[in-house]
């Protein structure tokens, strides 16, 4: 009896520590400590900073916080009138399933009034909220990690200067496995880098100005880039377009320089479709980016300039 | 025999309600083709590209008015698909809501008939009926295929 056991039990054992072992390294890769283990959580700020709610405006627009978070009660138009209302709410159908945008209002329990200011810089750089559980990256995580902390820092002493709205919008509908939030973090070790902006020193400030733009705040790729099936984005087709995210049979356009393009574009055209929603045609924008022209038509001429300066220096890539 | 013509007769019987719904279609989207190519020369005239001409700006609003006034009709049910269209869902969710909106443009537009007599007035006036295309193509417009 005992030659045939042992085999087996040894079996047994080996499978449970093969297993325990997998888990624990699942967990470990999964961890939301990780990102700040790995790579340290600067906060420093410039010497003789003071944070300024009137600059956090200005970021608040570029980040485009509203066309998500406002509240699914109050009128599109008033989120993006002089009060602005963060309840959340709103409904983002994906190929996971559907994303409910909470509360981000200055509310102290309901939104995010209680939070500190690294409770704020975690989950805008590193996607890990407050409780300690990732952020799932329809909150677009991957491009605000860009932004200084300056900029941060502003932002979020305007987010504080907003109405409190009262309630907690429901949980996310998703399917398995996307529901399990832990699996989030094997999705950053892809595409969460934890690099800050860096400009290029051979290029011109606009340039600049226009890259920290669309690659941070205004998170421009996220649509306008094919994702692959893990729902990252495909690097070397980045600003070439593709299908929507929402789903559907819908494509976002390429906004790189090819003729498939914004080739035929002017600076000017850029520039004032980011300003009126009007195409160099005369058309005019619809869908998501009808919402998101309300809040680049709140940038400077300056900032619509350098996006549309960056937009024109990207690599030409055809549909 | 009478089987050929029962054939036809109903061809003709689930055929017809199909291509009238590409009807509409072509139609509104002929209507919609219109109202951006009356939009570029205001446009132009408001970017400076153009020099600013009265008549010019006035055919625009009433070209805007027209179909403005034809287009709550053309988005009957079951022209939900086909022809290529754009049309967002929502549209026969809230058909009361968009019908509201051509409404909205066509006194829009009609106010500015009657308010812009000059350049100043142009560019007071006309933005404010420009408006009306992106806040109904946000609800109401879904992306190209």
């Amino acid at each position: 009896m005992d030659r045939i056991q042992s085999p087996l039990k040894f079996g047994l054992v080996f499978l449970l520590v093969v297993a325990g072992l997998g888990f624990a390294v699942f967990w470990g890769l999964t961890s939301p400590d990780l990102f700040h283990a790995l790579r340290g959580r600067d906060l420093n700020l410039p010497p003789h900073f003071v944070a300024d709610a009137g600059r956090g405006e200005r970021h608040f627009w570029a980040g485009g916080c509203a066309s998500c978070h406002h509240s699914e009660s109050s009128e599109k138009g008033q989120a993006n009138g002089n009060a602005v209302f963060l309840g959340g709410g709103q409904r983002l159908k994906t190929p996971f399933g559907t994303f409910i945008m909470p509360n981000i209002s200055s509310h102290p329990q309901d939104g995010i009034g209680n939070w500190s200011f690294e409770n704020f810089a975690k989950a805008m750089r590193e996607g890990v909220l407050p409780d300690g559980r990732h952020a799932f990256p329809a909150f677009p995580y991957t491009a605000y990690q860009r932004m200084t902390t300056a900029d941060l820092a502003d932002l979020f002493a305007f987010l504080k200067t907003l109405p409190k709205v009262d309630g907690r919008p429901p949980a996310h509908e998703l399917a398995f496995p996307f529901n399990l939030r832990r699996g989030v973090g094997l999705w950053k070790w892809l595409y969460l880098d934890g690099a800050p902006f860096l400009p290029d020193p051979a290029k011109p400030d606009l340039w600049n100005r226009g890259a920290y733009l669309v690659n941070g705040l205004g998170h421009c790729a996220e649509c306008h880039s094919p994702r692959s099936l893990a729902g990252g984005i495909i690097a070397g087709r980045r600003f070439a377009g593709g299908p929507s995210p929402e789903g559907g049979e819908g494509r976002v356009p390429n906004i790189t320089p090819h003729p498939d393009g914004l080739g035929r574009w002017s600076l000017e055209d850029i520039e004032e479709f980011l300003k009126t929603g009007f195409t160099p045609d005369f058309d005019s924008a619809g869908g998501s980016m009808a919402e998101v022209i309300k809040n680049t038509a709140r940038l400077s001429d300056d900032d619509r300039k350098a996006i549309a300066t960056y937009l024109k220096g990207l690599a030409a890539i055809p549909k | 025999m009478l089987f050929r013509l029962f054939c036809l007769v109903s061809a003709l019987f689930f055929l017809s309600p199909v291509s009238a719904q590409t009807d509409v279609i072509a139609q509104r989207k002929a209507l919609m083709k219109g109202v951006g190519g009356a939009t570029r020369d205001p446009g132009q005239m408001l970017r400076g590209q153009q020099a600013f001409d009265l008549a010019k700006v006035k055919a625009a609003l009433e070209t805007y008015a027209d179909a403005a006034s034809k287009m709550p009709a053309l988005y009957p049910a079951g022209s939900e698909t086909g022809g290529e269209t754009q049309a967002a869902p929502a549209i026969w969710q809230k058909k009361a809501d968009f019908d509201g909106k051509f409404a909205s443009f066509a006194a829009d537009a009609k106010t500015a008939l009657a308010s812009i007599s000059d350049e100043a007035s142009f560019k007071a006036n006309f933005p404010a009926v420009m408006k009306n295309c992106g806040g109904c193509h946000e609800t109401y417009r879904a992306e190209k295929k």
